[in-house]
């Protein structure tokens, strides 16, 4: 019978499973997982702001008793119930990877970020139960009671996100336990899933998915609206989302240096790799674009004392560089000074974006009139989500090499199996085929008459 | 504490049995039920009666996994690592079930109905017989503790590995065909009924033979686990399934098909529970007990705490989804499958 004790003299925090030894395939188990939640997110976003958004449109029915209103509830809410089936499945597949792909990390520090995940299968739990009543109760059960189920849904959308993400922020600022010989010890669950990022990181990702999902519903109506279908049904539909992204786009740059300056105090080198900064410096520059080679940022547009503003709002404020720690604890530069500044590009050109429109609203109490407005709200969605991505990447690639910071390396925490890119390449062709089925389904959905449901 | 949040695992595995195993079983009668025309009635009560609670059925794996790395991390880490080839095959049919049946609900056209409704159904019979495998493999004692220690195939493809797996399926199609009949009579379809009704019955049999091979397969190759299941605790969850299954077979003969539900759910519940007593006091057989395995106390309490509040929101929230279900308030039309598409 394998004495317990014996696992606890392996290398440091690995107690669990102990060390995996080298694994091949680390890089397709990273991009294996970095792949699965890169089709998770997108929903996730719907799951978070689109029964808002169609509760909000059932209210105005019952209110107003303007049929419009209710035809379009009724198809975004059939459009709900996809995006959630689609999303139930690919976070799923996210539970199972961390026992196929990380089982050291799970088995280690399952007990310190395990709490999160057991209130989040309850939010998901009654978002399941009441969005099922909501969908399939359409004039089937009392009005009332009906808009009283979609209530659970908006809420469950909150709940859930708040505690993946304070397992993500507890990833990032480890807290609510300590090491003993390579042992976790004294855990405090609470204090480990109520972290310090926990904060920006759920108003930031919650802002996100109003942002991602607002302009994908918004572009689907401007193209309407520029191929001249302009009746009041596409009208209601173009103006309810466009309003909800355009109130949500300036709110992200405010939340986002929020998050800029907290990842600036508790994760230094990861802010020098936003940035690119080699060295630590004083009153550093903020460089645009640019490729960091062997410890230098070349071809990049740098403004002078940029980045020390925006880290510490101190134009001589000094911020790290990367050689505050050795070579192999820095993460990968490129991604994540390339993340970041997609992010924040579009961030700021979707927050221009919102203001024109929310400004021609204020002033001129009409929507804007140039096609080219349209067209922008069009490219926004797709804009959104590629800022949404890059977002993530810029916080678990950021990461890197640690899964959780500066306690286990991601390399300490891979399973030892082998053959994990024939998992990988099957799971890539399964989710290509899938992305496939949904955009074919959602668009003919949309070209089916809103009488027709 | 550490049996608390065992025995909460086993009721959210029961429960997953039950409940998403028999949509998995109604996936079974989807793929055997025969071509567009003749089997368009029954695809149709599938796809009616499945449509509001697949999800929330579905949740039920969610919260065992979770309360499975949260309360036992070392055995969720030491099972998922060597059972990654029959979970990573669940965890494609899962993916494949669920699109392809929210898919199917749109198709236009019969020849997408059909190709939507083939992926459905056979993910829908090799997720159970995966995750059975995986179960069977725990059970035979396959699984060291250590990151992916046992053998990637022979761990899950031992002859009661297959046996579970093949269990699991027969089961799920066993309870679903039981649902459907009762979905059937309250939607006054008699024809149907009866479709069900003997394909209760049959998967009835099928499943206690396979029950009475799977003990003769243990007693040879893991005599504790026989041990287990013949005395004590396990003995008397054995005997309860095995009076719950015939009572239910007569319960289904007279037709009674509501009180059957509970009839099939004890059986099945005879069965997960047994299990547990048999293999006490181990988590994973012959290599860590349930003690070892446990996480910390402020853990275990944690769980216990988050559980209790989410149950006082859940139970409520269940409660109110299967009562409209069961008075058929969340009901579409029944139409024949294939009836969409007729000229
Ligand atoms: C900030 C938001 C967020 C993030 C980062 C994640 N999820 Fe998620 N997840 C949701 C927010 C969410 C959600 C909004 O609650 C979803 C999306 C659509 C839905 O149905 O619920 C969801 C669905 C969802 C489901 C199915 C829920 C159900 O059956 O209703 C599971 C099992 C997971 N997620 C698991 C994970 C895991 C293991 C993650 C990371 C390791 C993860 N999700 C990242
Ligand atoms: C919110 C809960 C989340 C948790 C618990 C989580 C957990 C993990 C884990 C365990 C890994 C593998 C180890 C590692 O590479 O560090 C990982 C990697 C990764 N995750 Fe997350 N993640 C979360 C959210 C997300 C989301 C929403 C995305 C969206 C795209 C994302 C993108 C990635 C990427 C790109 C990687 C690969 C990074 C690399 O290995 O270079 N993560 N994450
Ligand atoms: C415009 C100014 C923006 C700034 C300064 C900014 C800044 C940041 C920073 C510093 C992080 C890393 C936080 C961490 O590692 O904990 C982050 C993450 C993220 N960003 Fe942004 N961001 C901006 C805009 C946007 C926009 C427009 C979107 C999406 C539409 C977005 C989506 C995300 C997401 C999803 C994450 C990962 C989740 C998280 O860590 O909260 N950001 N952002």
């Amino acid at each position: 019978m394998i004495d317990l004790g014996l696992l606890a003299q392996v290398a440091p925090p690995s107690g669990g499973l102990g060390d995996p030894g080298p694994q091949p395939d680390l890089l397709d188990a990273r991009q294996m997982q970095a792949m699965s939640f890169m089709f998770h997110i997108p929903l996730v976003c719907f799951g978070i702001s689109f029964p808002a958004m169609v509760l909000f449109l059932e209210g105005l029915w019952l209110r107003t008793g303007d049929p419009v209103y209710k035809r379009l509830a009724k198809r975004w809410s059939k459009v709900m119930l996809i995006m959630f089936a689609v999303g139930v499945v690919t976070g799923t597949v996210l539970s199972f990877e961390f026992g196929l792909l990380w089982p050291n990390f799970t088995a280690t520090f399952g007990e310190v970020f395990g709490l999160g995940f057991a209130l989040e299968g309850f939010s998901f739990f009654i978002e399941a139960i009441f969005i099922a009543i909501y969908v399939y109760g359409w004039d089937r059960i009392r009005p009332r009671l009906h808009f009283l189920c979609g209530i659970p849904v908006v809420i469950t959308g909150i709940t859930g996100s708040l505690m993946v993400i304070g397992v993500n922020g507890w990833m990032n600022n480890p807290t609510g336990f300590d090491v003993h010989g390579g042992k976790v010890t004294n855990v405090r669950p609470w204090e480990a899933l109520f972290n310090d990022y926990l904060a920006h990181e759920l108003v930031h990702m919650y802002v996100a998915g109003y942002l991602v999902a607002g302009f994908i519903v918004a572009g689907v109506y401007a193209r309407a609206w520029l191929k001249g279908r302009r009746d009041r049904y596409h009208r209601v539909g173009l103006v309810v989302s466009l309003t909800i992204a355009c109130l949500a786009a300036p709110v992200q740059l405010v939340v986002g240096d929020w998050a800029a300056r907290t990842v600036a105090d508790r994760q230094p080198v990861k802010l020098a790799a936003f940035e690119g900064l080699a060295n630590t410096e004083k009153g550093a520059e903020f460089t645009i674009g640019g490729i960091y080679e062997d410890g230098a940022l070349e071809y990049g547009i740098s403004i002078p004392k940029l980045l020390s503003v925006l880290a510490d709002h101190d134009p001589n404020g000094v911020v790290k560089g990367l050689n505050t720690v050795p070579k192999e604890d820095q993460p990968p530069v490129n991604p994540v000074h390339l993340s970041f500044q997609v992010m924040v590009f579009i961030g700021t050109g979707l927050a221009a974006l919102a203001a024109l429109y929310l400004l021609t609203w204020w002033r001129k109490r009409r929507l804007p009139q140039s096609k080219w407005f349209y067209r922008g709200v069009v490219a926004a969605g797709p804009l959104a989500l590629v800022a949404l991505i890059a977002g993530w990447v810029t916080t678990e690639v950021g990461r890197q090499p640690w899964v959780v910071y500066d306690v286990m390396r991601t390399s300490q925490a891979v399973t030892a199996a082998d053959g994990l890119e024939i998992g990988y390449v099957f799971l890539a062709v399964l989710y290509a085929s899938l992305a496939v089925a949904v955009f074919w389904l959602l668009r003919r959905l949309s070209r089916q008459p809103a009488e027709a449901d | 504490m550490a049996e608390v949040c065992l025995g909460l695992m086993i009721a959210g595995l029961t429960a997953y049995g039950l409940l998403a195993g028999a949509d998995f079983g109604a996936g079974f009668w989807d793929l055997t039920a025969g071509g567009a025309r003749r089997g368009g009635r029954v695809r149709g009560m599938v796809k009616r009666s499945m449509g509001p609670v697949w999800e929330a059925n579905h949740v039920w794996l969610i919260f065992v996994l979770v309360i499975f790395w949260t309360a036992f991390p070392v055995a969720f880490g030491s099972a998922m690592s060597t059972l990654y080839v029959p979970l990573f095959g669940a965890m494609v049919g899962i993916v494949l079930r669920g699109a392809a049946f929210a898919l199917r609900g749109q198709a236009a056209t019969m020849g997408e109905a059909r190709g939507l409704g083939a992926v459905f159904a056979l993910s829908s019979v090799l997720t159970p017989f995966f995750m059975g495998a995986a179960l069977g493999g725990v059970a035979a004692g396959e699984v060291p503790v250590g990151n992916a220690q046992g053998d990637p195939w022979s761990s899950w493809t031992s002859p009661i590995s297959l046996l579970v797996g093949v269990l699991a399926v027969a089961t799920g199609a066993y309870l679903s065909a039981v649902f459907l009949a009762g979905d059937s009579e309250r939607a006054g379809l008699p024809d149907l009924v009866a479709a069900f009704r003997a394909r209760a019955l049959g998967a009835a049999v099928v499943t206690g033979l396979l029950a009475a091979a799977g003990l003769a397969v243990v007693s040879s190759d893991a005599p504790d686990l026989f041990d287990g299941l013949t005395s004590g605790g396990g003995l008397v969850c054995v005997i309860v399934s095995g009076v719950a299954g015939a009572a239910t077979l007569a319960l289904l003969w007279t037709g009674r098909f509501f009180l059957a539900r509970f009839g099939g759910a004890l059986a099945v519940a005879g069965v997960t529970v047994g299990w547990v007593f048999a293999q006490s006091p181990y988590l994973l057989p012959g290599e860590l007990t349930l003690d070892q395995a446990a996480a910390g106390d402020a853990t275990l309490t944690a769980t216990l705490v988050s559980v209790a509040l989410g149950l006082v929101v859940l139970l409520p929230s269940l409660w109110l989804l299967y009562s409209l279900v069961l008075r058929g308030r969340l009901d579409q039309a029944y139409e024949p499958l294939d009836q969409r598409f007729r000229p």
